[in-house]
């Protein structure tokens, strides 16, 4: 479909006499928010040093040298100092990060790509069909997670290990089952976003203008949905983050000995006022992760949307 | 979004996690059960930083009810009070407030009365000549709170109570093996054996054998114990004889008590009122005891040492209760192979381990392990490094240590020449292999970080000597289950290698040392349920073990216990770790309190004073 | 529409039951058994156990099990615990009320400062207020509850020690200095989770606002000369809610469950702290009841939700 008939379909029309490209558009919404360009700077950093980090500071993660018991920060031997059975904390923040960063964005895009597919195929249909997704939801909503944990673990635990490999095998398995047990709040405001914009002027002239149904919902429904889905996905990163620390300690992530940020935090919490840098670091880069995606959400947002041209 | 439901999922599993690792990780092990361990001399506790406070006399400075509240704290809720019924140390412990047992089990090892009028030996005729029985005489004068007389129907009560197996009792195995138990008279209870028994004080004694009123029980024998409404009121609100009586009790919160005014002693308890709160981490019960002195006694700290000397170094609102136990943290390696390849074979005696049953393999991995560095770094006071299973009096002496207790140092040169002996040469990227096998094992414990450092000393030593670990842990729910569902219990060992603790909850050893025998292997034709879960078998520890439940004689007994735990010890499937002491706190001002390992942390309460 | 929720409401009984069944199944399949907590206790050897599983009605196949629990609760009767051996009922009657107390209030109080604050943020975003409240609501989302519980209690019971860490749930409320008490205690609870549900709330409210502001009826309101604060809050803030109130209400159930790790921290011993300790002792009959009631709280809270979106906007067709 034309640029033209699009902003026709559009709910408010913008006069745009000069003809970009959607692309060239959303560049320009999203350079025009300061925050989000650091936020996106900050996360292109910080992807940078967790990949590239460990690879100029070698040490080893999950080598505990129990020699001299804890080492505080700045020691010449470890610039961050160590944990209680000597393991060097910079090195596993470093290493924590890599596997914290890739865990919350693909959980974050697996709950999301369910929600939104769950949510708009309900909200747009109505009907049975709705009704038969809402129910589904609810029963994920209404699982226990912690024997729910228990039993996937059980059942997939080893064949996942043999059919893709000890570390690539966990890694799945623990996306996997975060982003299965957290789509269903993004299910829902898709779902009531379409459900509203459904009824919306423009969506009835593209039915009028015989508009295939999967293109009003994700081209014309979906583009106006995507404010609730922003903020969903960007809070599902630091939530992500957050849930494999406390899947590990399960004994149902990864590793037992590999760090992560979430498991570093929660490791270290009792060793607030002994080593308090060890709990606060892992916990800062979390939130400087959650800060900047949040931003960066903020600014895609309004880039992403058309309807915004402030 | 998300948001909601993540802070639900990571609230849950995060809790979740804190307490499972509570639970039975920690400590690692066995959480519980009840009392365990072992000090072995008469030396009660031995407080940290107070050791005045122990040894104060246990009569306290005032009278009944001179005291306010005492307030104790378990990282466990106690979810019921009727003990038998009990599933957990936690129970087992409230209860103690409120019922008691014939006889109590003190620091030493030897009963001390309670109810008894005293304790039955063969010297004073209590126990008969062919020791095929033990007469029980009783205090005449005992009430219970509700002020009815306590008599010796009480007591054959109980036996009925629990000899019934469809009541349920976890506490059945004290009541197994006995062909009657009798009132004599209102205040003599004579208890028959199938055989002559060398262990007499196995039943009515300790936390097993707290006696029940008739009067409340009377209609609760078999399946109404739990199913009828009466019944499930009178096991939460027992009358008992103890020092204190039941005030109010929400399940897995809080018990509130009050004094008994018919206690046996008039002056005691010291204490009005007692409140038992549960729940909660045991880090955080230790920063309470410690550091605010939100309570007066918190149990079972279970927190490792940088974080507890932190606390009680910074704290001084309380002292540190360590109290030697039998609790000893172990390595075993398994038997047969775990592999999963082998289908119903798997596990079972007639799959041999591919590499396991090379002693010297076995030997080179218990000697790289370094014992002192996790129990110095890991449990600080409250372990210590041994190379015996046995660790309590007379059989070993972890009072006259630390000769006592062998503790083995670490030898990675020996065992690596070990290893290469046995025909393992190093390979790629370091790992040793032989006949193309590589030398990889995996290693399950329960979840606890304590438990998951411990896993990674041990991962580290056994990489300097060319052996690749693989680290797992599971809930301590599934791994102490008997759940025929799930591989990764202790009783299945699925896995090359398992670490948990385990103890021995009377003085004498013999049954927990018999369960290393070859009858006692388990396999899938016995649920995966008997003892012997490393699948080992050795016809002269077999032997031994018949020669000790038949010896009679103390020395004797004694020699064999020693010869015993030194062939487990040698032939290094079982590898014993550290030595777990019971640690508690107690606040500054609390006096009375002796800690014995063979009975309950509350079994002195009515002594306890201000 | 009262027609289409006596169908809805219909609909909901066999979703209820489907839910119930799946879940008494992963109960009964998840791996862990009621004995666990003795460890490898000798004292409790494999036969006791047995005969324990015996007496609880473990030893029947799971779905003889499920048929039996579902007539029993057809009857308003949730079973009996396996480690309390008292009914379920009973137990989460004794819990429900500091939940409330607590999980309860803390999560009116998230609203209560979520959407003033999302709508301030919106109308005003370039503000410093803005910035400021944006970050503090981030401050909520990355910090776990488990580790701004410690943090308070380091300050305000180790450093300071004006607040007790030890929730007391024996207070009776019957004096001023009770209710004392009792604001004392729920302080540190009811702020972290406050802080965290907030947080999330905040955001929502202010996306949506953000999506409203704009629209046409919002410049129509303007042009017809209502005042701001009519346009914002009978325009812009009604339309906005919608989003929100599915979410509020679909939460709303999770206030029943409790925020379990604030829970454990403080030791409200709550119907949160309960699901735990019970799925850590896979006391069954506890989790189903909890678990059950919170499910028909969820689809329960979906019907409410379905009903505002309808009262909130009139364009949705009810067909």
């Amino acid at each position: 479909m034309s640029t033209l008939a699009k902003a026709a379909l559009s709910p408010r029309t913008t006069n745009q006499t000069k003809v970009r490209t959607q692309t060239e558009l959303a560049w320009r919404r999203f350079r025009r928010h300061p925050s989000a360009m650091v936020a996106l700077i900050t996360l292109i950093v910080l992807i940078l040093i967790v990949t590239i980090g460990p690879m100029i500071y070698t040490v080893n993660p999950i080598k505990p040298n129990p020699l001299n018991g804890y080492v505080q920060m700045f020691s010449p031997k470890a610039p961050l100092g160590t944990d209680d059975v000597g393991r060097d904390l910079l090195a596993r923040l470093l290493f924590g990060g890599r596997i914290s960063l890739a865990v919350g964005v693909f959980a974050m895009l697996v709950s999301i790509i369910i929600g939104t597919l769950i949510g708009s195929y309900a909200g747009y249909y109505g009907g049975l069909r709705d009704f038969a997704l809402s129910r589904f939801t609810d029963l994920f909503q209404a699982l226990p997670v912690v024997p729910v944990l228990l039993l996937v673990t059980y059942l997939f635990k080893e064949p996942i290990k043999v059919s893709l490999g000890r570390e690539l095998g966990v890694f799945v398995l623990v996306v996997g089952m975060i982003g299965a047990l957290n789509w269903m709040t993004t299910a829902r405001l898709v779902r009531s976003s379409f459900m509203s914009l459904k009824a919306r002027d423009f969506v009835e002239a593209a039915h009028a203008l015989g508009v295939s149904e999967a293109a009003i919902m994700f081209r014309h429904i979906l583009p106006n949905a995507l404010g609730p889905i922003v903020i969903s996905a960007t809070l599902n990163v630091g939530g992500a983050i957050i849930t494999e620390s406390v899947l590990s300690f399960l004994g149902v992530g990864f590793e037992a000995d590999w760090p992560t940020w979430g498991s570093l935090v929660f490791q270290y919490k009792d060793f607030i006022g002994i080593l308090n840098h060890a709990v606060l670091l892992p916990a800062l880069m979390i939130f400087i992760t959650v800060l900047a995606v949040n931003y960066l959400g903020e600014g895609l947002r309004d880039a992403l949307d058309p309807r915004k041209s402030r | 979004m998300s948001k909601y439901r993540f802070f639900k999922l990571c609230s849950l599993t995060a809790a979740a996690s804190m307490l499972l690792a509570a639970c039975g990780s920690t400590a690692p092990t066995a959480p519980t059960a009840a009392p365990k361990a072992t000090d072995a001399p008469a030396k009660p506790a031995a407080t940290t930083a107070a050791p005045a406070a122990t040894a104060v006399p246990a009569k306290p400075a005032g009278k009944r009810g001179a005291g306010d509240t005492l307030r104790i704290l378990y990282w466990q809720a106690p979810t019921i009070l009727n003990a038998h019924l009990a599933s957990g140390t936690k129970d087992f412990d409230a209860s103690r407030l409120i019922l008691e047992p014939l006889a109590a089990i003190g620091p030493d090892g030897s009963p001390v009365p309670t109810l008894a009028a005293e304790i039955p030996t063969l010297a004073n005729g209590g126990i008969a000549k062919d020791q095929t029985s033990i007469t029980w005489k009783l205090k005449k004068d005992v009430k219970w709170s509700d002020g009815t007389p306590f008599t010796a129907d009480d007591v054959v009560f109980t036996y009925n109570y629990c000899a019934n197996k469809e009541t349920g009792c976890s506490t059945a195995s004290a009541f197994a093996g006995l062909k009657s138990v009798e009132a004599v008279d209102a205040s003599t209870v004579k208890i028959t054996f199938d055989k002559p028994s060398a262990a007499p004080y196995r039943t009515f004694v300790s936390t097993q054998g707290y006696i029940l009123q008739k009067k409340q029980f009377a209609n609760c024998i078999g399946a109404n114990a739990a199913k009828d409404s009466a019944c499930q009121a009178a096991n939460n609100a027992p009358v008992g004889t103890g020092p204190f009586k039941l005030k109010e009790f929400k399940s897995g919160d809080t018990v509130t008590y009050v004094m008994n005014e018919n206690y046996r002693d008039p002056d005691k308890p010291f204490f009005k009122e007692v409140v038992f709160k549960g729940g909660g981490d045991a880090p955080s019960a230790a920063r309470a005891a410690f550091q605010t002195g939100d309570t007066d006694y918190a149990w079972n700290l279970q927190v490792e040492w940088a974080v507890l000397d932190q606390l009680v170094k910074t704290g001084g609102k309380a002292v540190l209760v360590n109290t030697p136990t039998s609790n000893v943290e172990r390595v075993m390696f398994n038997a047969t192979d775990p592999s999963a390849a082998l289908g119903d074979k798997r596990g079972e005696v007639g799959s041999p381990h591919p590499f396991f049953t090379d002693k010297k393999v076995r030997q080179a991995l218990a000697m790289a392990i370094d014992r002192k560095t996790i129990a110095e770094q890991l449990y600080g006071q409250t372990g210590d490094p041994t190379c015996e299973l046995i660790t309590t009096d007379p059989f070993i002496s972890p009072s006259k240590l630390y000769g006592g207790l062998r503790k083995c140092e670490p030898n990675i040169e020996g065992a690596k020449k070990l290893l290469d002996e046995a025909g393992w040469k190093a390979g790629a990227g370091g790992i040793r292999e032989k006949d193309g096998k590589k030398l990889k094992v995996t290693f399950l414990t329960s979840t606890n970080t304590l438990r998951q450092k411990e896993q990674a000393l041990i991962k580290d030593a056994w990489a300097a000597i060319g052996v690749d670990t693989e680290l797992l842990n599971v809930s301590s729910t599934v791994f102490f289950s008997t759940d025929a569902g799930s591989n990764d219990t202790i009783g299945k060992f699925f896995n090359d290698v398992q670490m948990y603790t385990n103890n021995y909850t009377t003085p004498d050893p013999t049954d927990y040392l018999c369960d290393f025998t070859t009858g006692q292997i388990s396999a899938k034709s016995n649920g995966w349920r008997s003892g012997n879960n490393v699948r080992y078998s050795n016809p002269e520890y077999d032997k031994l073990c018949d020669q000790l439940r038949a010896a009679a004689d103390d020395a004797a007994r004694k020699d064999i216990v020693v010869k015993m735990n030194d062939l487990l010890v040698t032939d290094a499937f079982v590898v014993p770790l550290v030595a777990r002491k019971r640690v508690s706190a107690m606040a500054k001002d609390l006096k009375g309190v002796k800690g014995t390992p063979w009975d309950s942390e509350m079994w002195d309460i009515a002594d306890w004073s201000r | 529409m009262l027609n289409h929720f006596i169908r809805k409401v219909l609909y909901a009984i066999p979703s209820l039951i489907g839910i119930s069944f799946i879940i008494f199944a992963i109960l009964a399949l998840a791996p862990g058994d009621p004995m666990s907590e003795f460890g490898a206790n000798p004292d409790v050897p494999a036969e006791v156990r047995e005969n324990i599983k015996k007496q609880l009605g473990l030893d029947q196949p799971w779905p003889v099990r499920y048929v039996k629990w579902a007539s029993t609760v057809v009857r308003g009767d949730l079973g009996f615990s396996f480690a309390a051996k008292i009914p379920v009922t009973q137990l989460i009657g004794q819990r429900l009320p500091q939940t409330m107390m607590v999980v309860g209030v803390a999560y009116l109080l998230s609203l209560l400062i979520a959407i003033p604050v999302g709508v301030l943020s919106a109308v005003k975003p370039r503000s410093l207020a803005s910035h400021a409240v944006s970050l503090l609501t981030m401050v909520g989302i990355s910090l776990p509850t488990f580790l701004t519980g410690i943090i308070l209690i380091l300050i305000f019971s180790v450093e300071l020690g004006v607040l007790p860490m030890i929730y007391d749930t024996n207070l009776k409320l019957t004096s001023a200095e009770a209710w004392g008490k009792q604001i004392k205690q729920s302080i540190m609870p009811i702020a972290v989770l406050a802080l965290f549900n907030a947080g999330a709330m905040t955001r929502f409210m202010r996306s949506a606002m953000l999506d409203n502001l704009p629209a046409d009826y919002v410049r129509t309101a303007r042009a017809k000369g209502l005042s701001e604060w009519t346009v914002i809050v009978k325009h812009a803030l009604r339309n906005s809610l919608i989003p929100v109130v599915t979410l509020i209400a679909v939460n709303l159930p999770a206030v029943f469950t409790g925020a379990i790790i604030t829970e454990q921290i403080f030791r409200v011993n709550g119907i949160g702290e309960l699901l735990v300790s019970s799925i850590q002792r896979s006391d069954t009959p506890v989790v189903m009841g909890v678990v059950f009631i919170y499910a028909v709280l969820v689809v329960g809270s979906q019907l409410i939700a379905d009903a505002a979106y309808g009262l909130l906007d009139p364009r949705i067709k009810f067909s």
